[in-house]
């Protein structure tokens, strides 16, 4: 065994868990997690069985911790894992899969697959089995700060432009604000209104709020990459300067896997429950409607349905916040079969839209088929989304389509027609 | 008594003609060609009486009961007649030393030729004190009684497997006769008692031609175990149909159903009750309205329940208690073992850094 | 052997042999598996998972919107043979007569006409799972020697059973025998291959609906 695939080995060893132990046994081969995900369904191919993802990781299980395993092993009749087959997993664990989490919520034994795969992924890191874009992203986020290589003095002068925008001067490192605010680099270079959305609304509801230079970056490649140690670096970021700066709350941006990376992994990487809250900008603005802080002007007239990011709503649990607010903006929203919990991937999370390879983005263009069939389902223009990673994804599977849909961010429509 | 058997038969009223349709029966039902029922006639007529030992061990008396007791004299009864029968702690007057002495007398006169019977199984437990004749054990007394001997047959369920006094939990130690003696050939009629017809039948066998039965691999003749109880039950038509009696004094018991469910041990019990039937030809168990109890067939005390169908698990299965101990004490050492594998994994481990994601 | 002996065998020492191992290698297993343990969740829970494990061991049961059209055959068919084991196995007169026989409990079961068809459409149910198997790509795909042979290993019981009551193709007593043996072949695989869901479903669906309900989602 090579010295790479000892790390895996020994990787996969620490992570196997008695859940992951559950699971395994618990699968009946019965095949309907592949009817739940997209890469299935869009494809009709079977190798995108979502428990077939995991037959590397099954065999480590079976090989070291069960007796038929260990007694298989002993006489020789188990396939020990190969690095040939790690390259081969590759484009199953990281290209084919976003972390969604649809089949966790349709295995019938009640097999949580994602989250094998997110531990399968430690194991595949730690033997550099990752594709490029990702492995790149990670490098950026850990030695420069983000995933596309921003560096403050840029995001500075994003936010002091947003502070001109909207006549509202973005505090930064400010001790004693009530909320850190997270932004992800998507957010910072693609969609800055979501800024100046946010600075509105904070003014607007008399919430003190803090930018940290040290912590700006919200997304965790570690996370998607799938190494414990990376994720703890990038995520310890943000809990030094919320702990420096003494906050009540860390704000997650819309960015889906952000929100999971800080919310969710986070105490759980640093190995100590977090002293401050996290709360993700949706969860804030619902809590400001229910106060009747959070009034419209206006609403927006086109009929529209709604896209739920997985790590935030399936995954993340933020799941009453985001219809009660696209109601209060839109006077057409049309709810739609696949909903909250139930929704389709945009086919690009879980790191898979930094993978730039034609077949990576061939598939992803194939696998946006199931989102064209919605919005052309539900017969409407628009789409209302609220992570910036899924809506990049969806730009470019409407433009590979030639779809003139327009995809607009919750928090910015919110903004947008918010009471002066 | 003295002369041949014939004389004496007469005597008792039994005529020749008589005599010779039991042979030509005791044939036929011991599947020999029809001649050999008359070469038995003849040979049982004349036969010169060949001397019989009979030891009782481990036993109830049942099995001579079973022969000597019947109601009216009996052929079968009288087939004894023919032997000498030179040691029957029951049936003999002499009692004490004298009969010893009679016993051993008869086995030194006779070494070699003697036919032995044993009824009764052999207690090995306290070094055979179980059961003692004349201050020696049964086992002593087998041994020493075998050894002269042409033949044995053991009678009984006990003498031919051991039996009652061997049933869970055995606190004798019984042991059956082929257990102790491995160098002479055993002929075993079990049943609780044996059916008498077959004691004469191997008998007649015997005296006739000098040999033993065809014997099953049980070590009994197949000319009257070879077939089931429910082979020839008279009441197997309704087993067929699907007919049972639920309990004992139901519609289906009054129409003489099958008694299957009542816990029938006829599918697997070889005997000749089915055709050769009691006291006499009069009845036989399943004919009185009781399943067979499957007493010719080994340990048939300890086959379960006589009451429970035949379906139904012969006993609580015995590795209740002890299968989920030693499944728990084996998981939880796996465990252990997976744990420290797990943990000494993650302690190994070396945080990864970036330069670990080249590969 | 003849078929009697070989009855006796099997209520007799296969029985105890067939209990013996599921016995101990369902404990066995499950130690193995649960002894692993699972890291604590630090995370602060949006709410208190309280019994949602439970709710999953139960929801888990229904089919998801819209997948009930994508393979209807997995779930009709994946219904009527559980059930239908179920209903055979604890409302089958002879085999409630067994459990009265082991554990002294008791209750009325179903008139044999109707065991029968459950029988027939359990049977039916699982051919059409094995054509479902074979037809559909991912289950093909997934399929492996186990597959096939955990199938077998559960029809046969059922076919056996089947056989012995309707007094086919060969004598009761012999088909009674195949039918418990063919149950003691289940008994003894049970625990060593996929059909050890039957225990760990319960832990798995326990396990995704208590971590995620800590984030508030109902699964």
């Amino acid at each position: 065994m090579s010295a790479s695939l000892d790390k895996v080995s020994q990787t996969l060893k620490g992570v196997i868990d008695a859940p992951i132990a559950s699971y395994f046994e618990s699968c009946v081969h019965c095949g309907l997690c592949a009817e739940a995900c997209l890469f299935y369904t869009e494809t009709g191919d079977p190798k995108y069985t979502p428990i077939h993802k995991l037959e590397p990781l099954r065999r480590v299980y079976e090989q070291e911790f069960t007796l038929l395993g260990r007694l298989k092993k002993l006489v020789g009749l188990s396939r020990p894992i190969t690095d040939d087959e790690l390259d081969q997993w590759q484009e199953l664990v990281y290209d084919s899969c976003t972390l969604c989490g649809r089949c966790s919520l349709v295995c019938p034994v009640g097999n949580d697959i994602v989250y094998m795969v997110r531990k399968f992924r430690e194991g595949m890191a730690v033997s550099g089995h990752v594709p490029d874009g990702i492995r790149s992203a990670t490098k950026r986020t850990v030695e420069i700060g983000g995933p596309m290589g921003l560096k403050w003095p840029a995001v500075a002068n994003v936010l002091r432009k947003a502070g001109e925008a909207t006549g509202v001067t973005i505090p930064v490192d400010q001790e004693g604000a009530d909320y850190l605010v997270l932004l992800s680099s998507m957010e910072i270079v693609n969609y800055p209104e979501y800024i100046e959305a946010l600075a509105r609304i904070f003014n607007k509801a008399g919430i003190s709020f803090t930018v940290a230079s040290d912590a700006f970056e919200a997304t965790n490649a570690g996370i998607q990459i799938g190494s414990s140690d990376l994720a703890k670096v990038i995520v310890s970021r943000i809990v030094d300067a919320a702990e420096r700066l003494k906050v009540k709350y860390v704000l997650s941006p819309e960015c889906g896997h952000a929100y999971m990376a800080i919310r969710w992994e986070g105490p759980n990487l640093i190995g100590r429950p977090f002293g401050f809250e996290v709360v993700h900008v949706l969860e804030l603005l619902d809590e400001l409607r229910q106060k009747g802080v959070l009034k419209m002007k206006d609403t927006f007239k086109d009929p529209l349905i709604l896209h739920d990011p997985c790590q935030i709503v399936r995954r993340g649990g933020v799941l009453q916040a985001p219809d009660a607010l696209i109601r209060q903006v839109a006077e057409n929203y049309i709810p739609i079969a696949d909903q909250q919990k139930w929704n389709w991937c945009c086919g690009g999370g879980g790191g898979a839209s930094a993978i730039h390879t034609e077949e990576a983005e061939a598939l992803r263009a194939r696998v946006f088929q199931i989102k064209k069939r919605q919005i052309e389902e539900a017969g409407v223009g628009t789409m209302v989304t609220f992570c910036a990673n899924c809506r990049i994804v969806m730009e470019e599977g409407l433009d590979h389509y030639e779809m003139n849909t327009k995809l607009l961010g919750l928090t910015e429509l919110l903004a947008e027609h918010l009471e002066d | 008594m003295q002369g041949p058997l014939i004389d004496t038969l007469a005597r008792q009223g039994v005529s020749r003609r008589t005599f010779l349709k039991y042979c030509a029966t005791l044939a036929s039902m011991m599947a020999l060609p029809p001649a050999a029922g008359l070469a038995m006639a003849e040979a049982m007529a004349a036969a010169r009486r060949p001397s019989v030992i009979w030891l009782p061990f481990q036993e109830c008396t049942g099995c001579t009961e079973s022969i000597t007791r019947s109601h009216s004299p009996t052929l079968e009864g009288m087939i004894f007649d023919m032997i000498s029968l030179d040691y029957q702690e029951t049936l003999m007057a002499a009692a004490g030393h004298q009969a010893e002495e009679a016993l051993h007398a008869a086995m030194k006169a006779n070494h070699g030729k003697y036919l032995l019977i044993v009824d009764g199984s052999i207690p090995l437990g306290q070094d055979g004190a179980y059961s003692c004749i004349g201050g020696r054990s049964n086992l002593e007394i087998l041994k020493e009684a075998a050894q002269g001997a042409a033949a044995i047959i053991a009678v009984g369920t006990c003498a031919a497997y051991g039996g009652i006094p061997k049933a869970r939990p055995n606190p004798t130690g019984a042991v059956s006769v082929s257990d102790i003696v491995k160098d002479k050939p055993i002929v075993n009629i079990p049943g609780c008692p044996p059916v008498p017809v077959v004691m004469t039948g191997v008998l007649a066998h015997y005296l006739t031609f000098g040999s033993l039965p065809d014997l099953d691999d049980k070590g009994r003749p197949r000319a009257f175990f070879g077939e089931t109880i429910h082979d020839r039950c008279y009441r197997r038509p309704f087993y067929d149909q699907g007919k049972f009696a639920k309990t004992f004094d139901d519609k289906g018991a009054r129409r003489g159903w099958c008694l299957f469910e009542l816990g029938c041990k006829g599918p697997v019990t070889h005997n000749a009750c089915a055709t050769a039937k009691w006291n006499g030809g009069t009845s036989w168990p399943v004919e009185s309205g009781h399943g067979c109890l499957g007493c010719s067939e080994p340990d048939f005390w300890d086959a379960g329940d006589f009451y429970k169908a035949l379906s139904m698990p012969a006993h609580p299965p015995t590795s209740v208690v002890a299968a989920p101990v030693a499944g728990a004490t084996a998981g939880a050492a796996a465990g252990f073992a997976n744990r420290a594998k797990k943990n000494a994994a993650r302690k190994a481990r070396q945080p990864i850094t970036v330069a670990d994601l080249e590969k | 052997m003849n078929e009697l002996q070989f009855l006796t065998w099997v209520r007799g020492p296969g029985l105890d042999i067939a209990v013996g191992i599921f016995l101990l290698g369902t404990v066995w297993r499950l130690f193995e598996i649960y002894t692993l343990g699972r890291g604590k969740d630090l995370a602060a829970p949006r709410r208190a998972a309280g019994a949602s494990g439970l709710h999953t061991v139960f929801r888990r049961s229904l089919p998801p919107p819209g997948m009930l059209k994508r393979s209807p055959v997995s779930y009709i068919g994946g219904y009527i043979f559980h059930i239908g084991l179920a209903v055979i196995v604890f409302l089958g007169a002879p085999h409630i007569m067994l459990i009265a026989n082991l554990t002294g409990l008791s209750w009325p079961g179903l008139p044999a006409q109707i065991i029968g068809l459950a029988t027939v459409m359990t049977m039916a149910a699982m051919l059409a799972m094995l054509v479902d198997r074979i037809n559909k790509p991912a289950k093909r795909f997934l399929s492996t020697f186990e597959d096939w042979f955990t199938w077998a290993v559960t029809f046969l019981p059922v076919l056996t059973g089947w056989m012995a009551v309707q007094h086919l193709l060969l004598p009761y007593t012999t088909m009674l025998a195949l039918h418990i043996l063919s149950v003691e072949i289940l008994l003894i695989v049970l625990p060593f291959t996929k059909l050890f869901h039957v225990f760990t479903l319960f832990g798995s669906r326990w396990y995704n609906g208590s971590a995620n309900a800590r984030k508030g989602v109902p699964v």
